[in-house]
């Protein structure tokens, strides 16, 4: 065999969620520290590749990233035909407890971004004695909308354009062509009403202002990290949780826009690698393989 | 000097569009007059399927458009620099903060998000707009 071949591995994990069976895809490289990414919303693990290719990264953590259902290649349930996916705060903290349980993870750590930011706050809120590290990429409690969803999915529009269309613009222009395009390519295959539902946690069920405040970090120490050029999430916005949250640590990422791993890999190593220097010393012998 | 400058900048769109193969593509289906104010000053891009046929400078007495986009002449300036700063970099981020406005019927900017963010910025690729 002659083919370069990356050293990530995909595989299925039966979980029951809601009571419904599911079969969600995951991918995962390297050894080490248990490392679960989680996607932006209408996206799914591919945008965490780059981290899963990096052996400054690999050779410290098991990073491992898996689609919601319905993203990606992890199916919608059976009936979904019938329903209208709507991401619940609760059924988003089920769907990844639920996976790192079946995958018997050792008190992971866990960075999400956008969506993902904004559950590892529930997270923190709610099962921090669970994780070793919470790290929230472009999250903040509560966030101003910016556009009407209606727009994301009609029968008259194309939803792979207006959704990748929608969020291109929080990609940072000094992002390089490829990762950006194929950032952007991730969101245009995002099935009809994914983005929308993904966004209901977002927007309806996911405001915690009133609760970031419970947050002790030093039960699981958190971590938060926001591109300036990301007007979804600004680094206000990150800024106004953290003085919420005492003990969290917030970093502004320059020329970083809302995906920072995959539209901007080399920039984003930059500040994720001494985050996980960081996480590495919290728990020095952990690092020996799984 | 610097209006002067915004104006040669809209006024390019023609030749900034039309010879872009990949975007002409992507705007295949549009056809449409789309307002486009600097500042007190408005425009009106007649656009036949995808294709620029011309820029008109106002004032304007009754005319249609489709839709509108509509920013101070310093944000615009921000806008069309070669790289731009943050919450000047994209269209939805001026209008979240106040900047610009989008009025009318948004049907064909949503259908067509990609061809018409291109269009709006394709003066970035003249040097004359970062000029002092």
């Amino acid at each position: 065999m002659t083919g370069r071949i990356d050293p990530i591995v995909g595989r299925y994990v039966h979980v029951a969620l809601g009571g419904r069976a599911h079969r969600l895809y995951f991918e995962e490289a390297g050894q080490g520290i248990p490392l679960v990414c989680l996607h932006t919303a209408g996206a799914d693990g591919r945008q965490f590749h780059h981290l899963m290719r990096d052996a400054a990264v690999t050779d410290h953590f098991r990073v491992l990233a898996f689609d919601l259902p319905w993203h990606g290649k992890s199916s919608p349930p059976e009936g979904w035909q019938r329903d209208e996916y709507r991401l619940t705060a609760s059924g988003y903290a089920e769907a990844i407890r639920g996976f790192c349980g079946a995958l018997g993870l050792d008190r992971p750590a866990v960075m999400g971004c956008s969506i993902g930011g904004r559950i590892v706050l529930y997270l923190a809120i709610h099962h921090a004695a669970e994780f070793r590290a919470l790290v929230g990429l472009e999250a903040a409690a509560c966030q101003q909308p910016w556009y009407d969803m209606d727009w994301l999915d009609r029968q008259d529009i194309d939803g792979s354009g207006v959704c990748a269309g929608l969020v291109s613009g929080l990609i940072a222009p000094q992002s390089p062509d490829a990762a950006r395009w194929e950032t952007l390519w991730h969101y245009m295959q995002g099935g009809p009403g994914v983005f929308k539902g993904d966004l209901h946690f977002y927007r309806v069920d996911g405001d915690l202002r009133a609760d970031v405040g419970r947050i002790d970090t030093g039960v699981c120490p958190l971590f938060l990290l926001t591109g300036e050029y990301d007007f979804s999430c600004t680094p206000e916005d990150t800024a106004a949780a953290a003085a919420q949250i005492p003990g969290a640590e917030v970093t502004v990422m320059r020329e970083l826009g809302h995906f920072p791993m995959s539209e901007n890999p080399a920039q984003f190593r930059r500040y994720i690698l001494p985050v996980l220097e960081r996480i590495r010393a919290l728990t020095p012998r952990a690092g020996s393989g799984p | 000097m610097t209006e002067a400058a915004l104006a040669r900048a809209i006024e390019a769109l023609p030749d900034l569009v039309n010879a872009d193969a990949a975007l002409m593509r992507r705007g295949r289906l549009v056809s449409l007059e789309l307002r486009v104010e600097l500042g007190d000053t408005p425009y009106q891009l007649v656009i036949e399927r995808g294709r620029i046929e011309r820029v008109e400078r106002g004032p304007f007495v009754l005319r249609s458009w489709r839709f509108a986009v509509r920013g101070g002449e310093a944000a615009w300036r921000q806008f069309w620099l070669p790289c731009p700063p943050p919450r000047y970099h994209d269209i939805f981020a001026l209008t979240k903060s106040g900047a610009f406005t989008i009025e009318g019927d948004l049907h064909p900017l949503m259908a067509n998000l990609f061809y018409f963010k291109d269009v709006l910025a394709a003066p970035r690729r003249l040097a004359m707009v970062s000029a002092p």
